[in-house]
């Protein structure tokens, strides 16, 4: 193997994608897949606009509403921002500590296949019978009295793409703990590291109580069990408990690598350290730790008595605290800076009162008697697409213009990017703002249509109208990925002149085994303190150049996979009765995945090793970082 | 990693199972599973908690009718009784003694298979009492929680089986050390897992 750009045929490509362990070739998958989840999810986004636009609109029935409403949160959650976070975790967290690869090469390539595999069986539910229409919440006295397959596909798909995700989490947090490099110290992490160490954190407690949930909806519509079913003894507000002790810290499992990528932006583009890095680090693990503490915020009208409620009305209030703080270091961190207005810092700019604003109303909520009022109005739509869109998705977007050259090697072009954001800017607020007062006039949320004169049409007319904004600045950003990549300019290490941590001290794109020699670190902002010492050759480096082991790629991952995939469709249609073939169709996919595993167990896997020889070529051709 | 170094006891390192960069992953990495497989755990037992004696109107069959002690108490001492030899069997895997390790692990297997057949046993029995997986919700938080614990039961010994079959001829090297401890850290798993179900099901059931 060499890293040689040799012109290779498209089926080899395909291949390579499709045993690929790299974690750089891993986050092009997650780009890209996640990337058209977004697209998806935006059309069903479009699509509810369209049906709310007019008051007694019937562009959807009622019942594709469900499933269109349904499917957007899904999508969106899921399919899109998990995905598309995962790929700058996966493009950059190994580059930030100066590692060659994640812990797990192997599992991480699973964990993208699993996500995939379980994405396409959630979204195949729209050409097979229909779409689940109990919610993104699936609640529990909903979801069973939904005819037909569509909360199936959404408990199986969701509990193979669970997999995935909770591997990820395991995966970054042992490459974190155990492959940085000399020097860097847990208190020298970058803080988009930082974060994604706290989310993966996350990930890893709160996806089990989502799989055990979802596990026993599975049992209660398939196989007569009676967890949710009150006739039978059953209680269906453990679904609400097992779903938001998930819930909960899934939105801070968004939100805080999003919080990664802009503490790094306003870094580089105020040419300053961060203020108060230390503040910021002990932020974000507060706002985990306060994650799992305030589920039942979202059960206020519940009914779990007056105690309950101030209870975890007092500690949702409290993480204002720890994001109050991260606001007012990011705001410093520009204070004095010598800032330049580049479409990433557009974005980072733009977060932070739109962030805010979500905040602000997320403690609203957070006074239970008020909530009464809000819950499940509208209020809440224009709260959470505040906090979802306004920090998550200006973040991935942010991301995107950020990474995308040490992605890829090429710069996204700025004239374009900037059009994007200024759309999209608008747009979100045109379309969410208004939602608030929607919302305080009483429009319900999850209904697919709404009577007109009672003050709702102007609004949503506007609500509608600025969604057209977003949709036109994502097709921007289209144009502009393709205008990029067939120009195919290539750039340097460090693109944006001010780079301050490890990767930008690679070249665009690094080579595949990203370090040739693993580096020092001297520091906070590492990168930073050799271009400020005038070292010319790049970094100072831990150990001489010499030979060393890199995992070898498998299909493995893809098959695995795979089974769980036809696994899954035996088993929904096996329930029918009338369908003999289903429990072939079950048996065959666990034969696949569980022999697969058995492969992968007996077969020794050892890798190998990259040589001197080979790593003083690509230094010779400039393809490397490492000294002569 | 060279798979085919040849070690003695005395070249053998302390702590084979974290000598490589690899074996360190998979030890901090196991770990952080078994962290995530508690609060799954964490999960049944709130929801078995929750459920307990709960049913349709006018139900027979509650904990304190169902459960008996002496054979729980049977398997509770098999299943501990199996964690004591999955230890002998890593002290001498930690003394290279690959011998005495596989015959510990297999003895681990013997008593790990009897407390699944007796579990199967049990099961059968409550069936017949007219207690199945579909009676009341009692019944399905109760199955789902202890045969999710069967089900890690069979996986950790399919994975003792596995691995001893896998490596019976070339004996312990630094790439198989990492995975005899950790199913062995995982066998320690199941077995605490148990000491709670035994605690939370069959002691508070049978109290009332």
């Amino acid at each position: 193997m060499s890293s040689t750009a040799q012109k290779k045929g498209f089926g080899a490509v395909i291949w390579d994608y499709l045993t690929t362990v790299d974690h750089k070739k891993i986050a092009i998958l997650y780009l890209i897949s996640g990337g058209f989840f977004f697209l998806v999810g935006g059309v069903e986004a479009m699509l509810i606009r369209v049906q709310l636009m007019k008051a007694g609109n019937d562009f959807l029935s009622a019942g594709t509403y469900n499933e269109v409403m349904t499917m957007h949160g899904t999508t969106m959650i899921f399919l899109a921002a998990m995905p598309l976070l995962l790929a700058f975790m996966n493009a950059i967290v190994p580059l930030q500590i100066g590692a060659r690869d994640v812990a797990f090469p192997f599992l991480n390539s699973l964990g993208f296949w699993l996500f995939l595999f379980g994405g396409i069986f959630l979204n195949l539910s729209w050409f097979m019978g229909g779409a689940p229409d109990a919610g993104w919440t699936n609640y529990a006295s909903l979801a069973l009295a939904s005819e037909g397959h569509g909360i199936d596909f959404y408990a199986l798909g969701l509990t193979i793409s669970g997999f995935g995700s909770l591997i990820a989490g395991i995966n970054f947090l042992v490459t974190i703990i155990n492959m940085r490099a000399p020097g860097m110290t847990y208190m020298r992490m970058p803080l988009f590291t930082w974060t994604t160490f706290v989310a993966s954190a996350l990930i890893l407690l709160a996806f089990p109580p989502l799989t055990v949930g979802i596990f026993f909806m599975v049992f209660d519509r398939m196989f007569g069990a009676n967890f949710f079913d009150v006739t039978m003894g059953g209680n269906t507000i453990i679904w609400e408990h097992l779903f938001w002790i998930f819930g909960h810290p899934e939105v801070y499992i968004l939100i805080l690598p999003a919080f990664g990528i802009f503490s790094e932006i306003f870094a580089i583009f105020s040419r300053k350290r961060l203020f108060g890095y230390s503040a910021l680090v002990f932020a974000t693990i507060l706002i985990g730790f306060y994650g799992f503490m305030v589920w039942a915020h979202h059960m206020f009208t519940v009914g779990l008595g007056p105690t309950a409620n101030a209870i975890f009305a007092l500690a949702t209030m409290a993480i204002a605290v720890p994001t109050g703080v991260k606001i007012f270091n990011w705001l410093l961190t520009i204070w004095g800076g010598s800032v330049s207005f580049q479409t990433p810092m557009l974005y980072a700019v733009a977060f932070i009162p739109s962030f805010t604003a979500g905040g602000v109303t997320g403690v609203m909520q957070a006074i239970a008697p008020l909530d009464y009022q809000l819950h499940d109005s509208y209020f809440i739509v224009a709260h959470f697409h505040y906090v979802i869109v306004g920090g998550v998705v200006l973040g991935l977007l942010a991301g995107t213009h950020l990474y995308w050259p040490k992605m890829f090697g090429t710069m996204l072009s700025e004239s374009l990017g900037k059009w994007t954001f200024w759309l999209f800017f608008i747009g979100f607020h045109l379309t969410f703002f208004i939602q608030h007062f929607l919302g305080l006039m009483g429009m319900p949320r999850r209904v697919y249509t709404f009577v007109g004169d009672q003050g709702w049409d102007l609004y949503n007319a506007i609500s509608s109208f600025g969604a057209i904004f977003m949709a036109a600045g994502v097709i921007i950003l289209l144009v502009n990925v393709v205008i990029t990549q067939v120009k195919n300019v290539r750039v340097g290490n460090d693109p944006w002149g001010d780079g301050r941590t490890l990767e930008w001290a690679l070249p665009s794109p690094p080579p595949y085994y990203n370090f040739a020699q693993t580096p020092l670190v001297r520091g906070l902002d590492p990168y930073w303190i050799e271009k400020m010492e005038g070292n010319k050759k790049g970094m100072t480096f831990a150990e001489p150049l010499g030979d060393f082991h890199m995992p070898n790629g498998s299909i493995i991952p893809f098959v695995m996979s795979l089974g769980l995939f036809v696994a899954s469709f035996g088993a929904m249609y096996h329930l029918d009765g009338d369908k003999p073939w289903a429990l072939a169709v079950l048996i065959i996919g666990l034969l696949i995945t569980f022999g697969s595993m058995l492969v992968r167990s007996l077969k020794d896997d050892l890798g190998y090793y990259v040589t001197k020889e080979e790593l003083l070529e690509d230094i010779k051709r400039g393809e490397s970082d490492g000294h002569q | 990693m060279d798979i085919n170094k040849r070690y003695t006891p005395q070249t053998w390192p302390d702590h084979p199972e974290t000598a490589t960069l690899e074996g360190k992953n998979k030890f901090v990495g196991f770990w952080l599973l078994l962290a995530a497989e508690t609060v799954t755990f964490a999960s049944l037992f709130a929801t078995y908690l929750a459920l307990k004696d709960r049913g349709p109107s006018g139900m027979d069959l509650t904990a304190s009718q169902l459960f008996e002690l002496p054979l729980v108490f049977i398997m509770t001492m098999i299943l501990l009784t199996s964690s004591l030899t999955s230890v002998y069997a890593m002290y001498h895997m930690k003394n290279h003694n690959f011998k005495a390790m596989q015959a510990w692990l297999g003895v681990t297997v013997l008593l790990g298979a009897t407390f699944l057949g007796l579990e199967i046993y049990e099961f059968n029995h409550y069936v017949h009492l007219g207690f199945g997986f579909t009676h009341s919700a009692f019944s399905s938080a109760f199955y789902i929680l202890v045969g999710t614990h069967g089900a890690h039961v069979l996986f950790g010994l399919s994975w003792f089986i596995a691995l001893m079959l896998r490596n019976g001829k070339r004996g312990l090297n630094m790439y198989n050390a990492p995975k005899f401890y950790l199913a062995s850290l995982y066998w320690h798993f199941i077995d605490v897992v148990w000491v709670f179900i035994f605690t939370v099901v069959y002691l508070m059931g049978v109290i009332g």
